[in-house]
């Protein structure tokens, strides 16, 4: 009698895999969505209220100077900013900003981590030491090296012999190092965490088959890290498309896309033409977001396919 | 490919001060399987990293061929190592991690194809090449590690207790066919274990080491039978070997189990050692007889004591009683560290016990007396200040 009563349950679970689920097991997962749902809730209402906002007001004609004029007019603001040069002089600035500095914080962040992860004596000290750029808050460093560039007052603008923050090349070189400077240790910190994650054994064995530190660091170490290189480029190319304090601080004038959104929606009041942008900046880095995860098959943190070996 | 390596007061100091390996003074020879033994901490892997070149040698020479190579790095001593996790590169196909070394030495492609494929042949792999390491199974990965180590045919393996992450029956599986494999290939080979039925079962020569010193180095069938001391007696042998307190006068043997009378043979070997009275008697397992089992003349050459069995195991092939006998417990630093290594440092006792192997026609039971003979020429005795062995015939 048991054993007609128990034998229909295994066919049940094989064909139904998401039923086998017991009661505890089911009182227990309703309790944590419960316990979820006030933050999820709140979660919603900040970023994803906004979100929705946005798209609805960039359909928008909406001048705040020409209240009247409002109406909806669906996909012509679009029109008019992938139309303008000045978006995609923005846009092309942005990226190139990008590209250079997040290229430059890989190198520079690989080099810092590969010493903090080697230094034995006085490793809390230098791990600080080098965290201290990315504790300043961006403003304050903007200005501390606009103080340190400027042309006429700045202690360092005697170094080069063209304006540091007005010729238009130097200008650029001065914000990405400011950029640089700021963020290398974020990324030296994630590239740590990914260095910790490549077990000495792997390198003493590649060191046994043949293998110099350069092909160690090149043909064993990064490839076992690559999941955390990925997680690390992506976070910080997203951080800097979104560039903003530097560029404002160091040379008003040029824009990016972020100071662009700005000068339309908060100086022009436009609020139709800036929502408009920041949906676009919104859809860039889900796109960027989007090649990283999709080409690159960088892991989002938290999913773990490493974890089966 | 010849490949002597000699180890000459070879010596590991590490930066914070412990000494790891002390004048470590021994010669591996071309083909040669050796095995490094002992309890953990004792400075095997140390040993081994040293000749691999992963660890600096702080004093001493090194010398593989004939050449010194205290200063030469890892790849350019030749060498292939086998490591007790596998190491194998996560984001290579098993085909891949066996190349690696060929493809470092920048080894003609068609040559690579083919030795991968010969050592994935010999190693049963072939199914396998395609296929990460992180999808295989233990035994397996194993074999992937070797695999890589045998494909350059390098002049030495070395071994870190390659076998210890399997389970039992696969251990003695990988065991047969590491033995045969290295036998095959006659490749000099130096393997650690900490595993004294590994260390039996595989080397030509086994090492025992102790607290960075090497207590004795020699085939496995000449350690059993003649350890140098209390340490390498109690170290090799399962079940090991048992010790009893005892005192030495007139020839005689006062011990827990009876007093009888040195052989001429020990007397000669104890009398040239310069013996104290106080000793340490030894007697392994298989020395001792259920004395129903005998005849008289087969008695002669030895005691007999009576005793209640405490536990019976029977085998099938033949029958272990322990007993609890009278008397102190034999008491050195080298029993203690002994126990303390397998973890019976504290298991309260009053009396010693004694471990016997009997023959499957013994009708012992469990709880009652048995008259148990034992072979007096076969017992050793040791000296409890230093442990050495008194009745050593070198
Ligand atoms: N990097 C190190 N720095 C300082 N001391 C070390 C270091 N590595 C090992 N030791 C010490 O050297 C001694 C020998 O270590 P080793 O790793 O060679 O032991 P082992 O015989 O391989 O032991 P096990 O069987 O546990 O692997 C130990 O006492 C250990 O504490
Ligand atoms: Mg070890």
């Amino acid at each position: 009698m048991t054993h007609a009563a128990v034998k229909p349950a295994p066919a049940k679970a094989a064909k139904k895999p998401k039923q086998e689920l017991s009661e505890g097991k089911r009182a227990e997962r309703k309790l944590g969505l419960l316990l979820c749902a006030p933050a999820a809730l709140v979660m919603i209402a900040v970023t994803g209220w906004p979100v929705i906002y946005s798209i609805w007001l960039s359909m928008q004609r909406y001048d705040l100077r020409f209240p009247n004029q409002s109406e909806f007019v669906f996909l012509d603001n679009y029109i008019t900013v992938l139309g303008s040069g000045y978006w995609w002089d923005a846009f092309g600035l942005t990226m190139l900003i990008t590209v250079v500095s997040v290229i430059l914080e890989l190198v520079l962040g690989m080099c810092l981590a590969l010493i903090m992860h080697r230094t034995i004596v006085g490793r809390g000290l230098v791990r600080t030491v080098s965290l201290i750029p990315y504790g300043i808050v961006t403003v304050v460093a903007a200005f501390s090296w606009r103080y340190a560039w400027d042309d006429k007052t700045g202690y360092l603008s005697d170094l080069v012999s063209a304006g540091a923050l007005t010729d238009k090349t130097a200008a650029f070189f001065t914000v990405v190092l400011a950029e640089v400077w700021k963020t290398t240790p974020f990324m030296a910190l994630l590239l740590m965490a990914g260095l910790a994650l490549v077990p000495d054994d792997l390198l003493k064995a590649a060191s046994m088959d043949g293998a110099g530190p350069w092909q160690r660091f090149t043909k064993v170490m990064v490839p076992v890290m690559k999941p955390a290189i990925l997680v690390a480029l992506l976070f910080r190319t997203l951080d800097a498309f979104r560039i903003f304090d530097n560029l404002f601080v160091l040379t008003p004038g040029t824009s990016s896309v972020s100071i662009q959104t700005y000068n339309n929606l908060i100086k022009g009041l436009n609020l139709g033409i800036g929502s408009t942008m920041s949906v676009l900046i919104f859809i860039t880095v889900a796109i960027i977001a989007f090649v990283f995860i999709k080409v690159f098959g960088t892991a989002a943190p938290g999913s773990d396919p490493g974890g089966k070996r | 490919m010849m490949a002597e390596i000699v180890l000459d007061k070879v010596t590991k100091r590490y930066p914070d001060g412990a000494l790891a390996v002390s004048e470590a003074d021994f010669t591996i020879a071309d083909g040669e399987f050796v095995i490094l033994v002992g309890p953990s901490g004792c400075g095997k892997s140390t040993t081994l990293n040293m000749i691999a070149g992963l660890e600096d040698i702080s004093d001493g020479e090194l010398r593989i061929d004939g050449q010194r190579v205290n200063e030469k790095a890892p790849k350019d001593r030749d060498i292939a190592m086998v490591f007790q996790s596998y190491a194998l590169y996560p984001h290579m196909s098993v085909r891949e991690n066996m190349a690696f070394p060929l493809r470092l030495a920048k080894v003609d492609d068609k040559i690579v194809r083919q030795k991968v494929e010969q050592a994935a042949a010999t190693l049963d792999l072939t199914q396998h090449l395609d296929r990460k390491p992180g999808n295989l199974s233990g035994g397996q990965r194993q074999r992937v590690a070797m695999g890589r180590a045998i494909v350059r045919s390098p002049k030495a393996f070395l071994m870190d207790e390659p076998l210890s992450n399997l389970d039992a029956k696969l251990r003695v599986q990988m065991r047969t066919s590491l033995s045969k494999l290295q036998k095959q290939l006659g490749t000099t080979t130096v393997y650690v274990t900490h595993d004294q039925t590994e260390a039996m079962t595989l080397g030509d020569r086994v090492v025992v080491l102790r607290g960075g010193i090497v207590q004795q180095i020699g085939s496995p069938q000449f350690l059993y039978e003649q350890p140098a001391n209390l340490f390498v007696a109690g170290f090799i042998g399962s079940p090991s070997m048992n010790f009893l307190p005892a005192t030495l006068a007139d020839n005689e043997v006062n011990s827990p189990i009876g007093k009888f009378a040195l052989t001429d043979r020990i007397r000669a070997l104890v009398e040239k050692a310069g013996a104290s009275r106080e000793v340490i008697l030894g007697i392994r397992p298989e020395h001792f007889e259920d004395a129903h089992l005998l005849d008289d003349s087969a008695k002669a050459g030895g005691a007999t004591f009576a005793a209640t069995v405490d536990v019976l195991e029977s085998m099938g092939s033949d029958k272990y009683a322990y007993f609890t006998v009278e008397g102190d417990q034999a008491t050195s630093q080298e029993l203690e560290e002994l126990a303390a290594d397998s973890g019976s440092a504290d298991v309260p006792d009053s009396g010693s016990q004694v471990v016997t192997r009997l023959s499957a026609a013994s009708d012992a039971r469990q709880g009652e007396s048995l008259d148990v003979w034992f072979d007096a020429d076969k017992v050793l005795l040791f000296d409890p200040s230093n442990g050495k062995n008194l009745t050593y015939a070198g």
